[in-house]
């Protein structure tokens, strides 16, 4: 018999109106206690919480808005080639890219800064980006930068510098007054200008050599793990960038020498990995390790041509410094997921944005090799 | 009368677990995209327990066809009615939706869908960066529908629970049923006996 519903068909609730008040209050608050951790979470009451937008808002703030384009190293070229390792990484990483062999690389020559088109020069921070790509196995991206050592230890020294440094409209130079402060706040700032000042600048893409500046972990098929650093060695004569470079009436010039080069043929790169001892520093990127660290040549990058930014090429990538083979894995450095998640934010942004030509239009007469 | 029944003890297992799972993982999505220093461990749970929900509601799905869960106490209002099943068809709709929207995105972002270590999932549709930002902003969209609909789900729970006291809330706990239902200081339904 049905026994559940009195005569007028509606729950029969046995709880007086103050009881039910009372019940219903508590589980209100339940539900708004859930609701505001969930906005806590978010950042919602946070409004100076350092986010991954608000670091991709400060480029934007400092550099402007360039739809389609990367907030930070706008300006840039695809490559193509291919790594050989030649199996000395193999005790170092369990990783399948360091077996003898080769795999497909694509990647990309930029400029620091997030301005699409702004004019090379001797003082620009020159880039590499790679994917390395084996048939049916895992990707490696890195970025790497032709500084010696990163100018900040983390990412609110960043987002503070990239202010601090943005020119004045006046003078076309930052404030010196507030390089000033941000050098006083930022000690490892000044003792890390002071070792890239004394590093000559390569006077273009083929002849520099490009670092990986923060720390990773190698872990190897028995288990091993070692700190590295590891950097892509040109194989081309260093010469350093010159005044006259900066003067030069081709604002791409940088980039057009490059492309020129690649038209005679393939420029080589020595993937170089740096092993740490125990009591290197691992999470701060301005800390250069001890120059007797061993130093192990690990293969050969070798790349054929360059290709203007397209859709399915370099464009579309993220060069997220966190897609690792097993093998690789994150070092302690807190910068490095600061990364990851900064360039995800960028990526979130000019993906969804109408798409233009980049300034770097590769000539069509360019095969590469 | 419908015989009254708990839900089978898979069906509150399933429940239960992934309840704790999804919850976990719009907190882990919702402050993984605000982080910087916190996003890469994040990121790194969220995919593989993402997929982890996928095959769960795909079990769980089967398992309701096969165990249909428990009626609808008699008596209970249309609107009620209406929206305790519209609930359950969102939920579940969401409940799949999400990771393979997430699964899509990656793919569609030309991210390897890495679950943990060398185990990596196949791309599920082609790159192509307008399709990235839709999946992308659809995803955040459709968590925010899901939260929500999370809330009005353990609200709704809650009242059967603490107002009610039918045997709704006791048909997924973990109490013996018959019990928790007859706890129900329901005068009717004990005249009734």
């Amino acid at each position: 018999m049905s026994d559940d519903q009195s005569a007028s068909g509606r729950y029969d609730i046995s709880l007086s109106d103050t009881g039910i008040r009372a019940r219903l209050a508590v589980i209100g608050a339940i539900i708004l206690a859930i609701a505001g951790a969930f906005a806590y979470v978010a950042g919602w009451f946070s409004p100076t919480l350092l986010t991954q937008a608000r670091v991709i808002d400060r480029f934007e703030q400092v550099d402007g808005v360039y739809p389609g384009f990367r907030r930070n190293h706008a300006k840039g070229v695809c490559i193509r080639g291919t790594f050989e390792s030649n199996g000395q990484g193999e005790r170092l990483s369990r990783s399948a890219l360091f077996r003898p062999g080769s795999v497909p690389v694509i990647g990309r020559f930029s400029l620091g800064g997030g301005h699409p088109q702004m004019p090379d020069g001797p003082m620009a921070v020159l880039a590499m980006a790679l994917s390395f790509r084996p048939v049916g196995g895992e990707e490696w991206r890195t970025a790497m930068i032709d500084l010696p050592i990163f100018i900040v230890k983390d990412v609110q020294g960043f987002y503070d510098q990239l202010l601090a440094s943005k020119p004045d409209p006046a003078t076309g130079q930052p404030d010196p007054a507030k390089m000033a402060a941000f050098g006083a706040a930022h000690p490892e700032f000044v003792r890390a200008m002071q070792v890239i000042k004394s590093h000559p600048s390569p006077s273009g893409f083929a002849d520099a050599s490009y670092n990986s500046l923060n720390a990773f972990r190698f872990v190897n098929s028995v288990g091993v793990v070692r700190a590295v650093r590891w950097s892509m060695a040109a194989s081309e004569p260093f010469a350093p960038a010159t005044a006259e470079q900066g003067t030069s009436s081709d604002k791409n010039y940088l980039f057009d020498n490059v492309i020129a080069r690649l038209t005679r043929g393939p420029v080589q790169w020595h993937l170089i990995v740096t092993i740490g001892q125990p009591g290197d520093v691992t999470n701060d990127p301005t800390m250069a390790w001890p120059s007797d660290r061993e130093r192990v040549d690990v293969g050969t990058l070798t790349i054929n041509r360059a290709e203007s930014e397209a859709p399915g090429n370099c464009r579309d990538l993220v060069f997220d410094p966190l897609i690792l083979p097993w093998g690789i894995e994150p070092s302690d450095d807190p910068m490095l997921s600061a990364r990851s998640a900064s360039y995800a934010e960028s990526f979130r942004r000019r993906e969804g944005e109408r798409k233009t030509p980049s300034e770097i239009q590769v000539p069509a007469n360019h095969k590469g090799s | 009368m419908v015989q009254r029944r708990p839900f089978t003890l898979l069906s509150r297992i399933l429940h239960w677990t992934m309840a704790a799972m999804i919850l976990t993982m719009l907190f882990i999505g919702i402050g993984m995209v605000a982080s910087l220093s916190n996003y890469h461990w994040l990121i790194s749970i969220h995919r593989p327990l993402g997929i982890l929900v996928l095959v769960l509601v795909a079990v769980r799905l089967v398992n309701r066809l096969l165990n249909p869960p428990p009626p609808l106490p008699e008596g209970m209002p249309g609107w009620q009615r209406f929206a305790a099943q519209g609930s359950h068809v969102l939920l579940y709709a969401l409940m799949f939706a999400l990771p393979l929207v997430g699964w899509s995105m990656l793919s569609a972002g030309g991210y390897p869908v890495v679950l943990y270590g060398p185990l990596q999932l196949p791309p599920i549709v082609p790159q192509n960066p307008q399709l990235f930002a839709t999946l992308r902003s659809t995803h955040t969209v459709l968590a925010l529908v899901l939260f929500a609909t999370f809330l009005a789900h353990l609200a709704a729970a809650l009242v059967h629970g603490f107002i009610f006291r039918d045997e709704v809330f006791p048909s997924m706990s973990f109490r013996r049923f018959g019990s928790a239902a007859a706890s129900g200081v329901r005068p009717s339904a004990r005249a009734g006996k």
